[in-house]
């Protein structure tokens, strides 16, 4: 077991080694000059070199990957060119909000999913197995920014119940904030209690078929319990790797969702910094997404590994 | 024997030839037999009729202000209303057909063609091709797709044509593991070795031989990932990356109708529900080409 995590450990490094050259010439390669950008239309060309120097970047592309992997390994991700802050710092001060976001997300989409799937999967191809269906369908179907702009339109400027944007007051206690929450939470909510249900409907529906079910049954245990203990145990456990995979995916990934309600975590640190050509901060947050991602792909694996006991651990 | 019996062999042997030999347009008549898959199809093929007919007949011009009627809730003259321009939003949705249905189409087949042509010559070679292909398509899979495709649009710069070589490059590592796999599985076979042992070249054995057999699995794939290149060409274009104005696309009119939600209540329904509409009907077609290609699929949720 040890030495199948340590070796997927040392896995990451190569693909982390790529992802930085890769995110490295996203930004080399974009076009638009930041010491331009940073000084305006106004400066002279003479202004502009000096800034450039002084940003480091009159040297080469390689020289400066060079510098700037350096810097990291000693933990030091750069400054924003906007504000002169800590890009670590910048992605610290996101990275709560986001966590926050995703894990009631995710929460909500649990509590929602799993009962309908396992409801779904008991009454297969009955009407309400239908309706579910049909409602999943719907929920992956409907784009998440427009289902953001949809519960705006709605529950701020018809009702006017819920702020339209932003997090709140971040030295307010996070219960005066949680409003803030709720229509970034459903618009991520929907698309993954649609996720969730299939999921669950279809893992149920082969369980429901297997051998060790139709024993349960026979040797007389209630329905209630072989679907419980029996049917629902063996169909949670793939959906630990589709938890895992769709927050991993989040923690990055609520990019639109956040564009869409102003709410200042990763995603959209990534794209104000990206249409800012605010490198550091973009090099430091697409960074720490990369990270966050192989990670949790990591403990998925582990933990799937670890609770299904017919996965083995030779390495391949 | 008895007529009983031979009745009984001839549609034993009736019911066999028809396992081993299937009909030609078996693979349609087996989709339209799918009721969902079928109710999808129909769905696209009317979409795909207005995607190339949408331009000649909308009432109005799609690009042409009405200054008088600005932000107008839907009516009889402008059936969905018009924006902040005065343009009339039902003709504006329709013309926007095309560039999507176009995106998902162009990214997807430029996906399968590049990553399916790349699993092929892995799956084929092996060796340092391999690694070092495969490398590269895992490193693309290290990052989410949304900010991969946000990435790949920062270099090339904003724009529709980049918009959706983004949403291709994001796709080819699925495609090429596809074909990988089952290229590796095919090249051992004995029609590909009996092809190499009457001298056949690698390309020969390659294009001629393995690709017909191992491309199944990208053709369901190119199914399941056309609405989802068409959706991040909406997301793309709603955060101003892709189709740029005044061209009409759904994404960009959402993008637009966003600062208007006071004032038209209206405005940014039709552009989302023609996306929905059009994910829905892929989404149906692509669960009925997979359940029509394989009977044995296990029905799993995809949550792209």
């Amino acid at each position: 077991m040890s030495r199948y995590v340590l070796g997927r450990i040392l896995l990451l490094l190569p693909t982390l080694f790529l992802a930085s050259i890769l995110i490295f010439a996203i930004i080399s390669l974009s076009p638009g000059d930041p010491a331009q950008i940073r000084l305006g239309t106004e400066a002279t060309p003479e202004e502009i070199a000096a800034e450039r120097e002084r940003l480091g970047l009159d040297k080469s592309i390689p020289v400066r990957y060079a510098i700037w992997v350096g810097d990291v390994l000693q933990f030091d991700l750069g400054r924003s060119l906007v504000n002169n802050r800590p890009a670590a710092q910048l992605v610290a001060e996101a990275f709560p909000n986001t966590l926050r976001l995703v894990f009631f997300a995710l929460a909500l989409s649990l509590i929602i999913g799993i009962p309908m799937g396992i409801f779904s999967a008991v009454r297969q191809n009955q009407p309400v197995d239908l309706a579910i269906t049909g409602l999943s369908s719907l929920g992956l179907a409907i784009p998440s920014f427009w289902l953001g702009i949809m519960l705006i339109l709605l529950l701020s400027v018809r009702y006017q119940w819920l702020p339209p944007s932003g997090a709140g007051d971040p030295d307010a206690f996070f219960t005066a904030n949680l409003k803030f929450l709720i229509m970034p939470v459903i618009t991520i909510a929907v698309s993954n209690i649609a996720v969730f249900s299939r999921f669950i409907r279809s893992a149920m529906i082969d369980t429901l078929g297997a051998d060790y079910v139709r024993t349960a049954r026979a040797k007389g245990l209630r329905e209630g319990a072989v679907l419980r203990r029996h049917a629902l145990r063996n169909a949670l456990l793939p959906t630990v790797t589709v938890l895992g995979i769709q927050f991993g995916r989040l923690l990055g990934g609520a990019v639109v969702t956040e564009s869409v309600f102003a709410y200042p975590g990763v995603g959209r640190l990534v794209i104000s910094s990206i249409l800012n050509r605010d490198y550091p901060v973009v090099q430091a947050t697409l960074m720490f997404v990369v990270l966050a991602f192989l990670l949790t792909n990591l403990l998925v694996d582990i933990s799937y590994a670890y609770l299904d006991p017919t996965v083995k651990f030779d390495g391949n | 024997m008895s007529s009983q019996e031979v009745q009984a062999t001839s549609a034993a042997a009736e019911r066999m030839a028809r396992v081993v030999a299937p009909k030609r347009f078996g693979f349609i008549r087996r989709l339209v037999r799918h009721r969902l898959g079928l109710v999808g199809g129909v769905v696209l093929l009317l979409l795909a009729v207005l995607a190339v007919i949408g331009p000649y007949i909308t009432p109005y011009d799609p690009n042409e202000p009405h200054l008088l009627d600005q932000l107008a809730p839907p009516s009889s003259t402008f059936w969905f209303g018009t924006d902040e321009l005065g343009r009339d939003i039902f003709s504006r949705t329709i013309v926007a057909t095309r560039p999507a249905m176009v995106s998902g189409l162009l990214a997807v087949i430029f996906a399968a063609t590049i990553g399916a042509t790349s699993g092929l010559i892995t799956g084929f070679f092996g060796g340092w091709v391999d690694s070092t292909i495969m490398r590269v398509w895992d490193t693309l899979l290290a990052f989410p797709t949304i900010f991969l495709a946000i990435g790949i649009v920062a270099i090339l710069g904003p724009g529709w044509i980049n918009a959706v070589i983004a949403i291709a490059i994001v796709n080819m590592p699925v495609f090429s593991r596809l074909v990988r796999a089952s290229t590796l599985s095919a090249k051992g076979q004995d029609y590909a070795l009996a092809a190499r042992s009457i001298g056949a070249s690698n390309s020969r054995l390659m294009f001629r031989h393995l690709l017909p057999n191992t491309i199944m699995p990208a053709i369901v794939q190119m199914a399941i990932a056309a609405p989802f290149a068409i959706v991040v060409e909406a997301t793309l274009s709603f955060l101003g990356l892709g189709s740029q104005p005044p061209d009409a696309s759904w994404g960009n009119m959402l993008s637009d109708a966003q600062g208007y939600l006071r004032r038209s209540f209206t405005y940014a329904v039709f552009p989302g529900l023609a996306i929905t509409l059009v994910v829905m009907a892929m989404n149906f077609f692509a669960d009925g080409v997979q359940d029509v290609l394989d009977p044995r699929r296990i029905r799993a949720g995809r949550g792209e």
